[in-house]
């Protein structure tokens, strides 16, 4: 037989239970699981994607981009803009003149990174970002977006070790197979004057 | 050198308002005559009434939301200010800024005066409350008949306003208001007799010196007529000033905000204020009637009267916490048919008491409160009807 209110006075029991354990309980157990932003943060998470960044090896100069501009043809908002960058001759010279990304409109979807043949761009983890004016100010050119190898490494250890140890392979084995013959293919590297 | 009007006032923590209250009634009777003595008197009770009022709403309000915060695992506000101490001041200021919007086709006259006219009995009230030894700023011998006239005054500002904003969902909270409050009302009032009863007295003061006993335990809610007394009270206390579960006026998953759908900016805010205000006279009515008022040991009087009145709107905002809404007909049915037989029945039990106090009574009050109880519960059992079979259907 229940007596009358005992599903009252059982609610209120639940009620003061977690009133008086949100004092001393961690998130996990029950607790308060709020995270108070400015001042605390969640720890981050590896695979945490957020907009694109582009990779550069030893210095600046050395980007690995190639200007072949899949990623603008592929990205769904059409937020990259790519110019190639031409030599003295107005050849092209295999390198973005301008990289431009208007994070207003990207998504954060991730094609780029998925595209990208050249393992070039990647999905940072900074996404604190303002702007005062929303036409022009999301807008970031080359030199803001280019960051190095080590902060790939910092960010993204798992990843980026795997492309590093893919790149690496595959340096040695073009090496391997450019050591018989005598004149190598124009194709790769940078430019030449002698070729075509 | 002592100023003549503090001869005979003993100094001392408990007295501290008293005393400052006579020390400035002092000062002023130098350069004043004394006919405007009395109205200085006046000026200053009613000073600090009306500040007291809108600070202590302005409090609980932050009180609220820390606590409700904390039952359902969340930090409350803890931005403005330390503790979030300052939200209730940041509050304000965003009330005053806000537009005022005054519906096309509303009464404006009567859409306007609705809170204003709501916040002046929740002040008025205020007169009769004994905030300690000798702190009641009117000691009215019918103190109690008072409060709880003007305390129902508060239906028709809230119907005043409901009417006026044509608008079908605040007519419908006005409706429900005025059902609600006006049968909440009678079990209030009967719960409040058997304290009239063993007291002999309507003034609040006396109602509260009449509980002065050995150790201070002479307080009505330690009697089995002062238990049920209380717990009924508090219910309809719950009831009257709209708070959960007792919100159907401003049921926001059923009609919007009720009776202050159209209200925004300060006319919002008075009604807010109105309704805490509310909450804080009637908790301290029922601190006053059963839970012996400022009486206490140690502490000064009104850090305990203070401390009950606390106490209690803690278990108000705690029932907010916990209960879902009740339905229109349970709502009806939990005043008449199950609150107002347990009170008529609770002033029999009084006068029982009160001709045989002692070990028997106790007996014979539980023995009847269980039948009683019992019965209530077995009359009010919620009927199923079975479900009908149609055997020529198929």
């Amino acid at each position: 037989m229940t007596v009358f209110g005992w599903g009252v006075f059982k609610g209120m029991m639940v009620t003061l239970k977690n009133f008086l354990t949100s004092y001393y309980r961690k998130p996990d157990e029950g607790g308060i699981f709020t995270v108070q932003y400015p001042e605390e943060r969640e720890k981050k998470i590896e695979n945490f994607r957020n907009f694109p960044f582009l990779v550069y090896d030893e210095t600046p100069g050395k980007i690995r981009c190639v200007a072949c501009g899949i990623c603008e043809r592929e990205c769904p908002t059409k937020c990259i803009h790519i110019e190639m960058e031409l030599d003295a001759t107005g050849k092209p010279a295999r390198k973005p003149a301008v990289f431009d990304i208007d994070y207003g409109l990207c998504m954060n979807c991730g094609m780029c990174e998925e595209v990208c043949p050249f393992d070039s761009i990647f999905m940072d983890h900074v996404f604190e970002i303002t702007a005062p004016e929303r036409q022009t100010g999301l807008v970031r050119h080359k030199d803001a977006l280019l960051k190095a190898n080590e902060y790939f490494q910092k960010i993204r250890p798992t990843l980026a070790s795997v492309i590093d140890q893919k790149r690496k392979a595959a340096e040695e084995k073009k090496k391997a197979a450019a050591a018989p013959q005598p004149v190598p293919p124009p194709s790769t590297g940078g430019p030449t004057q002698g070729a075509v | 050198m002592i100023p003549p009007m503090l001869r005979g006032i003993e100094f001392n923590v408990d007295m501290i308002f008293v005393t400052a209250k006579a020390w400035i009634l002092s000062l002023l009777a130098q350069f004043l005559p004394a006919w405007l003595l009395v109205l200085a008197s006046i000026v200053i009770s009613g000073v600090v009434i009306l500040c007291l009022g809108p600070v202590i709403m302005m409090y609980l309000t932050l009180l609220e939301r820390k606590l409700l915060g904390r039952i359902q695992n969340r930090y409350g506000p803890n931005r403005v200010g330390k503790w979030g101490l300052l939200q209730p001041i940041a509050d304000g200021i965003k009330m005053f800024t806000k537009e005022d919007i005054v519906p096309a086709n509303a009464d404006k006259i009567v859409h306007l005066l609705a809170p204003i006219v709501i916040v002046v009995p929740a002040l008025m009230v205020f007169l009769v409350v004994p905030f300690g030894e000798r702190m009641t700023a009117v000691n009215l011998n019918i103190g109690l008949l008072f409060f709880i006239a003007v305390s129902s005054i508060t239906i028709l500002p809230i119907f005043m306003g409901s009417w006026a904003s044509r608008n079908k969902y605040s007519l419908l909270g006005g409706m429900r208001t005025a059902a609600q409050m006006i049968s909440y009302e009678i079990p209030m009032t009967l719960a409040v007799v058997p304290a009239i009863m063993m007291s002999q007295s309507l003034s609040t003061n006396t109602i509260v010196l009449s509980q002065v006993g050995d150790y201070d335990l002479h307080w009505y809610i330690f009697t089995p007529w002062g238990i049920v007394g209380f717990i009924v009270f508090f219910l309809c206390a719950t009831a009257e000033c709209n708070r959960p579960p007792f919100d159907l006026p401003e049921a926001e998953s059923e009609l919007v905000a009720g009776f202050h759908t159209e209200y925004s900016g300060m006319k919002f805010a008075l009604f807010y204020m109105a309704e805490y205000m509310n909450a804080f006279t009637l908790c301290a009515i029922a601190a006053t009637l059963f839970l012996g008022g400022w009486q206490g040991p140690f502490l000064p009087s009104w850090l305990w009267f203070f401390g009950k009145t606390f106490l209690l709107i803690c278990v108000m905002i705690w029932f907010r916490g916990t209960f879902p809404r009740f339905r229109v007909d349970h709502l009806m049915g939990f005043a008449w048919k199950f609150l107002l037989p347990l009170t008529l029945l609770n002033i029999l039990l009084t006068a029982l008491w009160q001709f045989t106090s002692n070990l028997a009574a106790w007996f014979w009050s539980i023995l009847i409160l269980g039948i009683s109880l019992w019965t209530l519960v077995k009359l009010n059992r919620t009927f199923v009807p079975e479900k009908r079979h149609y055997p020529m259907g198929n």
